[in-house]
């Protein structure tokens, strides 16, 4: 470590130079970036036609083409919204407590579960840990649709249905955070891990010290996924959830325009629950993303 | 390599042909020595059982029998894929070549795309780059509605339809084409909207990976003489970054088969104008949510697998021979 970083030293004015030639922003890479920002924008549409439509009074609401951007803002919909939600029968600030509780629970719960399970199937190769990792990427390929009915058979049988176990456990399951931890720690160098064995360190202690902190990245990214699927999960209320007061919010959110006569009733208050909805989203987005760019700098895998 | 085949806890056994008993013996002392990488899986184990592996057996088990949802199933053996392979015109005709062609651009398409743009941000300066990333994974946040107001007013079949006016305008085109309910155009649509929000779970990974190689690699392959960008691409980071490589691989091709209803939303008929986007998700919703023909639609579920993992093999295959170069 230190022979490499008095290296550095020593060949940082050679470096810099190389650098700086290879870093050079030719024309072709300025073309790139501006090719770059295009799309991006154009990729970016929805986004700001999200927090836009919600600002959009009734008569904006149904233009088609539908416009970007709000041309006279207000906060009607909102109103409109709050009016709707007021007047239900289970207060809505239930189905927010259950939502935030099963959001929270199933991101926590989902990172560390994925994580147990991705480290000895990486680092351990114990017996049977090449026929759970094809199993889980076997299963991950099956079409989820034709898994419904089976599936509320099981959540049956355990009992799960009506309490906050039916909106986790099935969230619990989620082979693809499973795989990316796995790929990630595949990168962890195993003379690390040894070495931490020789100085003593306990199994739970190289996991939780060594393991977790290398493979952060992928925490973060297991943590965005997870959260966007219990956020927006719909699913686990339809299913498993007779009981009014169980259910999240997003699928009160659905029950305001689902079913109505027309196309246009609560259409505000609609745009208005997108929002909210999306706005989480975004933030955890834009929070675990940063910590993806920034764990590159000290990450230490070599 | 980083993956060094050096086991942690236990040195490996050496395979004898010793009696059975021995080795049953030997192999379970080889789990005890474990148990504590058993206790690890468990309780993801737990709920990875309850909740996908028996029912995914169970519904594969389906695909044997004929069952309508009403009554019971009833064992019917291997008809279901007789009549698949041999009568259910639809399918050999529409759905199959549909999703192969599908595949065959989407598949490969996004994930170039992805590795390319996840490469292209990791050039940004830091503080640009979540803004990029951000918008690059805007598709994916917004799923429905990025089709509803970016999508379909722009590939409007009449002459208000943004990409027809704006051909008509430059005279490209003297009269507007039904991009989307025409037959021939409808796959073309497709494809492109669905390459434009393919930048999903894999971008990020393949992001995560970029950033994730040693930088000091970069500068030892400059002393070493690498000159241009595509041979650091070539040589370090594409090789430091395999996991997430075949992460995202297998990711595209998952996600490029499950895609079914892509070509219902743009034309806004289902089944699409004259199954020219119908894909064998669709078909698998036709057979299990309209025709409610759940034993049918099983082993098309069972195919669509079959289909899933054999690409996979070819992927990893192709991984393999670009490992040796």
């Amino acid at each position: 470590m230190a022979a490499t970083s008095k290296m550095g030293r020593l060949l940082a004015p050679i470096r810099f130079k190389r650098r700086s030639k290879l870093n050079r922003v030719d024309n072709f890479q300025k073309f790139l970036l501006v090719l770059l920002t295009i799309l991006g924008l154009f990729m970016l549409l929805p986004l700001i036609y999200i927090f836009n439509h919600a600002l959009k009074p009734y008569n904006e609401l149904f233009v088609y083409p539908p416009n970007i951007f709000v041309r006279q803002p207000t906060l009607q919909n909102f109103v409109e919204l709050f009016l709707v939600t007021s007047s239900s029968v289970v207060p809505v600030t239930r189905y927010f407590f259950n939502s935030v509780v099963t959001t929270v629970l199933a991101v926590i719960l989902v990172t560390v579960i994925s994580a147990m399970c991705a480290y000895p199937i990486s680092k351990h190769k114990f017996p049977g840990h090449k026929i759970l990792m094809s199993t889980i990427l076997l299963t991950l390929m099956f079409v989820p649709e034709a898994v419904h009915i089976p599936r509320y058979i099981v959540a049956a049988h355990l009992g799960i249905m009506n309490t906050y176990w039916g909106h986790l456990l099935p969230q619990l399951a989620a082979p693809v955070s499973v795989f990316l931890m796995k790929q990630f720690m595949d990168q962890i160098p195993n003379e690390l891990l040894e070495a931490a064995k020789m100085d003593g360190a306990r199994e739970f202690t190289i996991f939780l010290k060594i393991a977790i902190p290398m493979v952060m990245p992928a925490v973060a990214t297991v943590a965005i996924l997870t959260f966007q699927g219990a956020w927006g999960n719909l699913e686990t209320s339809q299913l498993y959830m007779q009981d009014e007061a169980m259910k999240t919010f997003p699928f009160f959110l659905s029950t305001l325009t689902n079913g109505l006569a027309n196309n246009v009733a609560r259409q505000g208050a609609a745009a208005a629950a997108a929002v909210i909805l999306f706005l989480p989203n975004f933030i955890i987005f834009l929070f675990f993303q940063r910590k993806v760019i920034a764990t590159m700098a000290h990450s230490g895998i070599k | 390599m980083l993956q060094s085949e050096a086991k942690l806890a236990v040195p490996a056994k050496r395979k004898t042909s010793e009696p059975v008993g021995i080795r049953l013996k030997r192999f379970f002392k080889t789990v005890w020595d474990y148990r504590l990488s058993y206790l690890f899986i468990a309780p993801f184990l737990f709920c990875f059982l309850a909740f996908i592996f028996v029912p995914v057996v169970l519904a594969a088990l389906l695909s044997f029998t004929y069952y309508n949802a009403l009554e019971p199933p009833r064992f019917i053996g291997w008809q279901n894929f007789q009549y698949l392979f041999s009568q259910d015109l639809i399918f050999l005709k529409y759905a199959l070549p549909n999703t192969i062609k599908f595949a065959l651009i989407v598949g490969p398409g996004g994930y170039v795309a992805a590795f390319l743009l996840a490469w292209l941000i990791a050039q940004l300066p830091n503080y640009a780059r979540i803004w990029y990333a951000l918008a690059f994974y805007t598709p994916s946040l917004t799923a429905g509605i990025a089709m509803s107001i970016v999508w379909l007013p722009l590939l409007t079949g009449d002459r208000i339809g943004y990409l027809n006016s704006f051909l008509m305008n430059f005279g490209f085109i003297d009269q507007p084409i039904l991009w989307v309910t025409d037959k021939n155009y409808l796959m073309g649509s497709m494809i492109v909207v669905t390459l434009w929000s393919s930048m999903g779970v894999g971008f990020l990974a393949m992001m995560a990976g970029i950033l994730n190689v040693n930088q000091e690699l970069y500068e030892a392959a400059r002393i070493d003489g690498v000159k241009s960008r595509l041979q650091e691409i070539w040589y370090i980071t594409i090789p430091s970054m395999k996991p997430q490589m075949l992460f995202s691989a297998v990711m595209a091709i998952v996600g490029t088969f499950k895609a079914g209803t892509i070509g219902q939303e743009l034309s806004g008929q289902f089944p699409t104008p004259q199954y020219a986007g119908h894909l064998l998700m669709s078909h698998i919703q036709d057979y299990g949510e309209v025709r409610f023909e759940m034993g049918y639609a099983a082993s098309l579920s069972v195919f669509l697998l079959v289909l899933m993992f054999l690409s996979n093999k070819l992927g990893t295959k192709l991984f393999g021979t670009k490992e040796d170069e």
